[in-house]
């Protein structure tokens, strides 16, 4: 894979290219899911490429194949050069990036159980038992199970010396109960929905979770929502579960600081940020309780957003986002760094694949733990609705105004959960939301949360983001619009 | 020989191999099956070529393009399948995926349900290759984002957006002789104008970049990015609106899986319980057609079998679903030609929506409408019921007030809750259907509707 890389640098540098940086990604993939007791999706995939990205006449090429030959990689560098020069027909100003160290190094995430060394068999028997623990609940009408794992070799090299391998294996597994009765559809999923929970790791993952414990109160619960009480419409208290939590970080507060976003190259598709420039240091993003960071390093946790050196080649670093409620930093790269006075990128560009441009993209941008206990915080709420579990989630493209409704919630008087709640929503501006936060649970109540599809780009790339959360509380929040009649 | 550098390399790549070679790849998977003693295979060989160029701050600051081959391989022996994909086409390498099929099928408990393959079918022809669109170079995309960034700096305003030009092709064998083979191109062009806090964006997609403007696409954009300055706060509430077709599109796209058979089988679609009902106004008809000629596709599905013509809803009254082989089956229906490629768990899906239209131009709506809101597009989809099939998602660059048939003032966003069965109920007056390109649905061709009582629930900052 060397030679491919070296050869790729080779020909752009002859071509023209003033700067070049190559990924060489071989993928794997295994993708498993069952529904009503069989087996519904299962394959296997593997793809092998190389993508070039360059700079030549101050504009930025790139270009991918996958003929991994001598004659292809040659093709591909100088049709990125090409591309490159096409660019510079289009350009304002010459592309500048921040200084970068050259690194030789090889890095591998850890993990215990390689999963594709896992037989099959044990990986269906599993989701299978699982399903059929949803299906003894009566009045189950839908039961679904999915594993997926990855296996991710990128070998990068840059003109500048940088060669670095890197080994990431990621695992994911989640359980879904559905009902239908009447004219409602309720379900209820297990660690979390729309794939349940992902991270940087091994089939430990699938061993820890313990589905066969979570299966019948799963579908238990999907039934029981039928019976439940319609989430009132009110403005109050709020107390959101970790993993809710972990994706409302995602949206107000991830996507906002991607400095891609702010400087506007995305206002075509993603959209924009409301954290302009003249935001950073001066914006009482939430209140002083709140702190978050963007944190890559593997002393973070085994999260999507975790690895050893980013596709840009810049090392894995920890980036205070909101300290004591200030806002104070945004995700950048190497070009955009010196827009916001750094020295040196934050290290958050990544690619989805060999075929693809890297890109700012999240790392784990997580909320560090408060002094709560759950018990404790639930006791101190005289009035409130807890929301756990997401179902739908929505935001506007400068990242303001936003919507989340939930699986499920339950009612809390008087200091104690009572009845549950079924078709939660909760709504808010995103200053004025995080403004409100006035408890977050401690350290043994905070998870990293993986985020296995956060899409971005064009051609759109999909991607993996961690969020460390704990349950939190916010005060004044608008409940139960997403069903409102007014 | 395809890969070899040229002395002036083309920004522009190589072209797609001839379809013979991908028939090779194809029969020597079958080949080895054979050989291997499978008795049933499938292969799928696809190629991809494509381009974009993408602009921010009246500059380029983006510009890709990629080159795959990937083949799949679906074994199918005593009641187990399973789906194996590379993009290593030599052949230890084939060889390999096909031994990587047969363990992982052995793995798994028998499917009484799985069918055996289909055999060889017939295809209507369908030309959607444009060769001028496969010749577009980067300098040519490039010169043409220029033109749209020089009118946005005229004008005081920033432009960002893509020119995507791009060409693929597909061929589906299986063991039992069946062969399928498609080829397109597509072109796309989309831009955003912001002037100060205000935007506007418009889109265009087809297989022939000659169709798509650039140019007239950035002049709508700018001028509704004009007309769109210091907007004007509304309260939320129930408001007669006229989506454009590409707002329409990105909600009725939800609808996708809810028309198939599997999901009303498995329950999860909004039509459970409904079919043959009389759900939407009598001037709603939705076909899914793949013939059309203003669709994109191949006419044939994920398993081989041609696409039908399907009428699912007529005049307002929910009359079909799509089928593939074994939700046919179960619901003892016929297949439809939409089933996605096995195995999977969601069946099948129309995916050339066409929805009927009516005489009037947009203008035309404008013009004999007293008071509403035009909706120029729609953003960040998402369900919030899924039987009642209610939607939320912001209005996005562009909200307007139509008073006294003129449009009007911009107007702040709003977030909207709204149940797509109640709005395709309450369409008024529908407008010429056209081939949209939105962000959150495949493309399709749809008409601008004005719909009444359409619910706003939040403002948002701008």
């Amino acid at each position: 894979m060397w030679e491919h890389c070296g050869h790729s640098l080779d020909v752009a540098r002859l071509r023209g290219a003033t700067y070049a940086d190559v990924r060489v990604m071989h993928q794997r993939q295994r993708d498993l899911t069952t529904k009503n007791g069989r087996v519904g999706t299962l394959g296997q995939s593997e793809s092998i490429g190389l993508g070039i990205r360059v700079i030549a006449q101050g504009a930025w090429g790139f270009a991918s194949t996958d003929v991994l030959t001598r004659e292809g990689v040659s093709a591909c560098a100088a049709q990125a050069v090409a591309i490159a020069k096409a660019s510079a027909l289009a350009k304002k100003k010459d592309v500048q990036l921040a200084p970068e160290a050259a690194y030789v190094d090889s890095w591998q995430s850890p993990f215990l159980k390689d999963p594709f060394e896992i037989p099959l068999e044990t990986q269906l028997a599993l989701l299978l038992a699982a399903d059929e623990a949803m299906r003894r609940v009566k009045g189950v009408t839908l039961t679904e199970t999915d594993m997926q794992f990855r296996k991710v070799d990128t070998w990068f090299a840059s003109s500048e010396g940088s060669k670095i391998h890197q080994r990431r294996v990621v695992s994911g597994c989640g359980i879904v109960a559905t009902c239908f009765q009447g004219d409602a559809i309720q379900k209820r999923s297990y660690p979390n929905s729309f794939g349940g929970q992902h991270i940087l790791g091994g089939y430990e993952l699938i061993e820890s979770l313990d589905l066969l414990k979570h299966a019948p109160q799963v579908a238990e619960e999907a039934v029981a929502l039928h019976g439940a009480t319609q989430c009132p419409e009110r403005t109050g208290t709020l107390i959101l579960g970790a993993s809710q939590l972990g994706l409302q970080i995602h949206e107000s507060i991830g996507h906002p600081i991607e400095l891609d976003r702010v400087l506007g190259q995305e206002a075509n598709f993603a959209g924009t940020s409301f954290l302009t420039l003249d935001q950073l240091n001066h914006l009482r993003y939430a209140s002083p309780i709140v702190n978050v960071v963007a944190d890559a390093r593997i002393v973070h946790g085994p999260g999507l957003g975790t690895f050893a050196y980013d596709d840009e080649g810049v090392p894995a670093q920890r980036i205070d986002v909101i300290k004591a409620g200030e806002f104070c930093g945004y995700l950048s790269s190497r070009e955009t760094a010196h827009l916001i006075g750094l020295q040196r990128s934050g290290g958050t560009v990544r690619t989805e694949g060999w075929n693809r441009l890297p890109m700012i993209r999240m790392t784990n941008v997580s909320i560090l733990p408060g002094p709560w206990t759950l018990e404790n915080l639930i006791a101190d709420t005289d009035e409130g609705i807890l929301m756990e579990t997401n179902r739908s989630w929505s935001i506007d493209d400068r990242r303001y105004q936003f919507q989340f409704s939930t699986e499920i919630a339950w009612e809390i008087q008087g200091g104690k959960k009572t009845r549950m709640v079924k078709n939660p929503s909760y709504s808010g501006i995103t200053t004025e939301f995080w403004n409100s936060c006035d408890a977050i649970c401690n350290a043994d109540h905070w998870l990293l949360w993986g985020t296995p599809n956060c899409g971005k780009g064009q051609p759109m790339q999909t991607m993996g983001t961690g969020h460390g959360a704990a349950p939190a509380r916010f005060r004044n929040v608008k409940i139960g619009t997403a069903f409102s009649e007014e | 020989m395809r890969g070899a550098a040229t002395k002036r390399a083309r920004a522009g790549g190589e072209p797609l191999r001839n379809e013979r070679e991908l028939r090779a790849i194809a029969d020597n998977v079958l080949r080895l099956a054979k050989l291997r003693g499978v008795k049933e295979a499938e292969v799928h060989v696809e190629e991809v070529i494509d381009a974009l160029t993408r602009f921010a701050n009246n500059a380029i600051h983006q510009n890709v393009a990629e080159h795959g081959l990937s083949v799949s391989i679906r074994t199918v022996a005593d009641g187990r399948t399973v789906r194996v994909t590379t993009n290593r086409v030599d052949e230890d390498s084939l060889r390999a995926a096909l031994e990587n099929s047969l363990a992982l099928a052995a793995s798994q408990p028998k499917d009484p349900q799985l069918l055996p393959l289909p055999g060889k079918q017939k295809y209507r022809a369908l030309r959607r290759f444009i060769p001028a669109t496969a010749a577009l170079t980067a300098e040519e995309r490039a010169r043409a984002v220029k033109r749209a960034c020089e009118l946005a700096d005229r004008r005081g305003q920033v432009a960002a957006g893509i020119f995507q030009s791009g060409q693929s092709q597909t061929v589906l064998c299986n063991s039992r002789g069946l062969f399928a083979a498609y080829r397109q191109t597509q072109a796309e062009f989309s831009v955003t104008m912001q002037q100060g806090a205000a935007a506007s964006w418009a889109k265009a997609n087809a297989a022939d970049v000659r169709a798509i403007d650039p140019i007239a696409l950035a002049k709508t954009a700018s001028d509704k990015a004009n007309r769109a300055q210091n907007p004007v706060e509304l309260a939320p509430g129930k408001y007669t609106v006229i989506l454009e077709p590409a707002a329409v599109l990105d909600l009725v796209g939800f609808l996708f899986y809810d028309f198939a058979a599997t999901a009303v089988e498995d329950k999860r679609s909004c039509f459970s319980g409904r079919l043959g009902k009389n759900l939407f106004g009598k001037n709603i008809t939705i076909t899914d057609d793949v013939h059309h000629a203003e669709q994109l596709g191949p006419q044939f599905d994920g398993e081989g079998m041609p696409r039908q013509r399907v009428v699912l809803v007529d005049k307002g009254v929910l009359r079909n679903l799509v089928y593939s082989r074994r939700s046919a089956k179960a619901a003892h229906a016929k297949p439809t030609g939409h089933g996605f490629p096995l195995p999977n768990e969601y069946g099948e899906a129309p995916m050339n929506l066409v929805i009927g239209g009516g005489n009037s131009s947009l203008e035309e709506m404008v013009c004999t409408t007293e008071r509403c809101l035009l909706v120029t597009r729609l953003w960040y989809i998402r369900e919030v019921d899924p039987y009642e099939k209610i939607m939320t998602g912001m209005t996005r660059d562009g909200l307007f007030l139509v008073e006294k048939g003129q449009i009007g003032r911009g107007v702040r966003n709003f977030r909207f809750n709204q149940s797509i069965l109640e709005m395709l109920a309450n369409v008024e007056l529908l407008g010429m259907a056209q081939r949209a390109s939105g962000e959150e649905s495949f493309e399709m061709v749809v008409p601008p509707m004005k719909i009444r009582e359409f619910q706003f629930s939040e403002v948002t900052k701008f």
